[in-house]
C-alpha cells in the first residue's frame, strides 16, 4: 500500500518532513522529465500529482518548472526532481540538458489529437537516441475524461507502448484519473538498490547559499 | 513569428541567454534566436567528438578516443570563481539547480620553466617554493594585510590610501620583489598585463580578496567548473528565461535587422517572416556593420591521455603563465578537465592554452603553454577576432555584447552582462525580487 506525502526537498532541507514511515527508510531521488507537443496536458499532469490541482485553462508553462514530489513505496522514499518542458518543445528547442541524467520520462498524447500520439512516438525515439540507456519510459494518453471524442484507440496506444517497452496509461489530469498510478507505476520500475542508477552520474555538487551544503545530490545516501 | 516582443535576443551564447533570462524575469515578452540548431554559439561544449573534428577540417578519429558522444569540448576554456558574479548570478536566478559543478583541483603559476602551486594563506606562503627565506615573511605580511583591510574600516588600511595611492606604492611598502609582484598580480589577482601597477591598489585588493574567498568556499582552488561543460551555463539560463516566458527558436537564419525612423530597431526578418520588436540584444557575429576589432585571441585545444606534469595527477588544473616570464605583454593561460567532469571519455583530458594575440606568428606565442601539455595527441586551433560594439545601443536599440576575452573565468563576462542590462532598460537588475519569486519551487 503505497501512500503520497508532500515534504520539503531534501535540497532546500528547510521543511520538515512529514512522518510517514520509520527512520530506516531508504530515500532515492530521481530526475523525471515531460515530453510531449504543446497543450497535451504536460503541466497539468505535474500540477495534478504535485498539489492536487487542476486550471480549465492552464497558461502555457511559466514560473514553475521544477517541481518535486515524493512517494513512499514500502520501505523506500521515491522523490521524483520533475521537469517540465517550460514550452522550450514547440519549436524544437529543447536543450540536451533537459533529458541529461534523467532516469524517468513521461511522454504525454492527448486521446482526442492524433498528432499528438504521432509526436509522442518521435519522443520516444528521440529518447531512446539521447537519454541514458536505462531510462524508465511512461506513456500517458491524457484527456481521458473526454474518451467519448477519442481519436486514439486505447488498444493501439497500448500496442504501441508493450512493442516499446513502455510503461502505459490513459490519464485525466482533470478528474485525477490514474495519475498518481503512472508516476506510482514508475517509482516501482526505477531500480533502488543503492547505487544501481548512480552509474555514470557525475558526483558534482549543487552550488546552494549555505557554504556547509556539500551534499552531492545523488540517490540513496 | 509574426508577433510584437519588447526584446529579441539574438545568439545563444553564455552573455546572452543571461540577458534573456533577466528580461524575462523582469516581465520582457522576450523571442531568442538563434541561427544554429544547438545552444551556446560561441559558449557551447561540442559534442560528439566526431563533430569537433568536423568543425577543424580533421578526418574524424574513428575509435581512438573512445565513444564520441562522452565528449563535451568547450571552445571557449573558463573557470567560474566559486565566489564570482557568475556564481552569485546563477545562485540568485535559481538556475544553479539545473547543473552541478567540480572544484578544480589546482591552481598553479608559472616560474623559470617549472610551474608551481598559488600561495594563498600564511600557511602556503611559508611552504612555498615560489619565495625565498625572507621574502615570504614580507609576502606574509601583505596577505594578512589584504585579509584584514576593509573598504570602508580606514583603519584597516594602515597609513595607506588606496584610491589614492597604485599598486606598485603598496608592493613597495611591503617589500615585495619584482618575482613575488609578478604572481600576486597575475596568479592572484588575475591580471593579464601590468597596467594595474600604476592604477589604485584598491581594485587589486579586491581581486585577491575574491581569489581568496572564492578558495574558502569550496577548498582546492578558488575555481569551479560544470559537470558536461561550460555548454550547460547558456542552456541553464535558456532555460530561466523559458520558464518566465521566453520563447526559443533554434536553427532560424536571421536575414536582416528591421529599422525604422532615426535608425531606431523595429524588428527583424528570417525569410518572409518579421517579427517586430523595441529592442534587440545579440552577439557580435549578428551585427557585423557594428562591430569593431579590438584584438585577437589565440586558443588551442587539446586531446591528451595525461594530467600535466608536476601537479600531483590533478584531474584538472589551471595554470597560469605571467607575461614577463616569457617576455611577453599578456599572460598565457592554461586550463586542464577531463573525464571526471564528463566533458572527454573515461581516461581522456582536455587542455586549452589561450592568450591574446601580440605577434604576426601567434602560435609560436602560446608554445610555453603547449610545452606544459605534452606530449599532446591531437591540436585544434583557432584565432578569432576580439569585437566591441561601436556604440552603446541607446540611439539603436540595438545592444550588443563583447566577445569572450581571454581571461580565465567569467568575471568579465557578467560586467558586460548586467552593463548591458543597464544601458537597455536603465536599471540595475533586481536579484531580491527574482529569488523571491523563485521560493515556491520547491514544494
Amino acid at each position: 500500500m503505497a501512500t503520497t506525502a508532500r515534504s520539503g526537498g531534501n535540497a532546500s532541507g528547510s521543511t520538515a518532513q512529514r512522518p510517514n514511515g520509520t527512520q530506516q527508510n531508504k530515500n532515492c531521488q530521481f530526475k523525471l522529465v515531460l515530453l510531449g507537443e504543446s497543450a497535451v496536458g504536460k503541466s497539468s499532469l505535474v500540477l495534478r500529482f504535485v498539489k492536487g490541482q487542476f486550471h480549465e485553462y492552464q497558461e502555457s508553462t511559466i514560473g514553475a518548472a521544477f517541481l518535486t514530489q515524493t512517494i513512499c513505496i514500502e520501505d523506500t522514499v521515491v522523490k521524483f526532481e520533475i521537469w517540465d518542458t517550460a514550452g522550450q518543445e514547440r519549436y524544437h528547442s529543447l536543450a540536451p540538458m533537459y533529458y541529461r541524467g534523467a532516469q524517468a520520462a513521461i511522454v504525454v498524447y492527448d486521446i482526442q489529437n492524433q498528432d499528438s500520439f504521432q509526436r509522442a512516438k518521435t519522443w520516444v525515439k528521440e529518447l531512446h537516441k539521447q537519454a541514458s540507456p536505462n531510462i524508465v519510459i511512461a506513456l500517458a494518453g491524457n484527456k481521458a475524461d473526454l474518451s467519448n471524442i477519442r481519436v486514439v484507440e486505447y488498444e493501439e496506444a497500448k500496442q504501441y507502448a508493450e512493442e516499446n517497452g513502455l510503461l502505459f496509461m490513459e490519464t485525466s489530469a482533470k478528474t485525477g484519473m490514474n495519475v498518481n498510478d503512472i508516476f506510482l507505476a514508475i517509482a516501482k520500475k526505477l531500480p533502488k538498490n543503492d547505487g544501481a542508477h548512480n552509474q555514470g552520474a557525475p558526483a558534482g555538487r549543487r552550488l546552494n547559499d549555505n557554504e556547509n551544503n556539500r551534499q552531492t545530490n545523488n540517490c540513496c545516501k | 513569428m509574426n508577433e510584437e516582443y519588447d526584446a529579441i535576443v539574438l545568439g545563444t551564447g553564455l552573455k546572452e541567454c543571461i540577458l534573456s533570462g533577466m528580461l524575462s524575469v523582469s516581465g520582457k515578452k522576450v523571442l531568442h534566436i538563434d541561427r544554429n540548431k544547438y545552444y551556446g554559439g560561441e559558449s557551447a561544449s561540442i559534442t560528439p567528438l566526431e563533430e569537433l573534428f568536423q568543425r577543424f577540417n580533421v578526418e574524424s578519429p574513428g575509435e581512438k578516443y573512445g565513444r564520441g558522444r562522452d565528449w563535451n569540448v568547450d571552445l571557449i576554456p573558463k573557470f567560474l570563481m566559486a565566489n564570482g558574479q557568475l556564481v552569485k548570478l546563477l545562485i540568485h536566478t535559481g538556475v544553479t539547480r539545473y547543473l552541478e559543478f567540480k572544484s578544480i583541483e589546482g591552481s598553479y603559476v608559472y616560474k623559470g620553466g617549472k610551474i608551481a602551486k598559488v600561495p594563498v594563506d600564511q600557511k602556503e606562503a611559508l611552504a612555498s617554493d615560489l619565495m625565498g627565506m625572507f621574502e615570504k615573511r614580507r609576502f606574509r605580511n601583505f596577505l594578512v594585510y589584504v585579509q584584514d583591510f576593509k573598504e570602508d574600516d580606514p583603519k584597516t588600511w594602515k597609513d595607506f590610501d588606496p584610491s589614492k595611492s597604485n599598486m606598485q606604492a603598496l608592493y613597495d611598502k611591503f617589500g615585495l620583489d619584482k618575482n613575488t609582484q609578478d604572481f600576486t598580480g597575475h596568479a592572484l589577482a588575475l591580471f593579464r598585463d601590468d597596467e594595474y601597477l600604476n592604477e589604485p591598489a584598491a581594485n587589486t585588493i579586491r581581486r585577491i580578496k575574491l581569489y581568496s574567498d572564492s578558495l574558502a568556499r569550496y577548498g582546492k582552488s578558488p575555481y569551479l567548473y560544470p559537470m558536461y561543460g561550460l555548454g550547460e551555463l547558456p542552456q541553464g539560463f535558456a532555460r530561466l528565461s523559458a520558464i518566465y516566458g521566453g520563447t526559443y527558436m533554434l536553427d532560424k537564419p536571421i536575414d536582416e535587422i528591421v529599422l525604422g525612423e532615426g535608425g531606431k530597431v523595429v524588428g527583424v526578418r528570417s525569410g518572409d517572416e518579421v517579427a517586430k520588436c523595441k529592442q534587440i540584444y545579440c552577439d557580435p557575429s549578428y551585427v557585423p556593420d557594428r562591430v569593431r576589432k579590438k584584438g585577437k585571441v589565440i586558443r588551442c585545444i587539446c586531446i591528451l591521455d595525461h594530467p600535466v606534469a608536476n601537479t600531483k595527477d590533478a584531474l584538472s588544473t589551471q595554470i597560469i603563465i605571467p607575461q614577463k616570464q616569457v617576455g611577453r605583454k599578456s599572460d598565457i593561460y592554461v586550463s586542464l578537465v577531463s573525464y571526471t567532469h564528463q566533458v572527454a571519455a573515461k581516461g581522456w583530458f582536455v587542455g586549452m592554452v589561450s592568450t591574446t594575440v601580440e605577434s604576426d606568428q601567434p602560435e609560436n606565442e602560446i608554445k610555453p603553454g603547449l610545452d606544459l601539455l605534452e606530449p599532446i595527441a591531437q591540436k585544434f586551433i583557432t584565432i578569432s577576432d576580439y569585437l566591441e560594439p561601436i556604440d552603446n545601443g541607446i540611439d539603436s536599440q540595438i545592444f550588443i555584447s563583447e566577445s569572450y576575452d581571454a581571461t580565465t573565468h567569467f568575471e568579465t563576462t557578467c560586467l558586460d552582462v548586467l552593463d548591458i542590462f543597464k544601458r537597455g532598460t536603465g536599471e540595475d537588475f533586481d536579484f531580491s525580487k527574482i529569488k523571491h519569486e523563485l521560493g515556491d519551487e520547491d514544494q
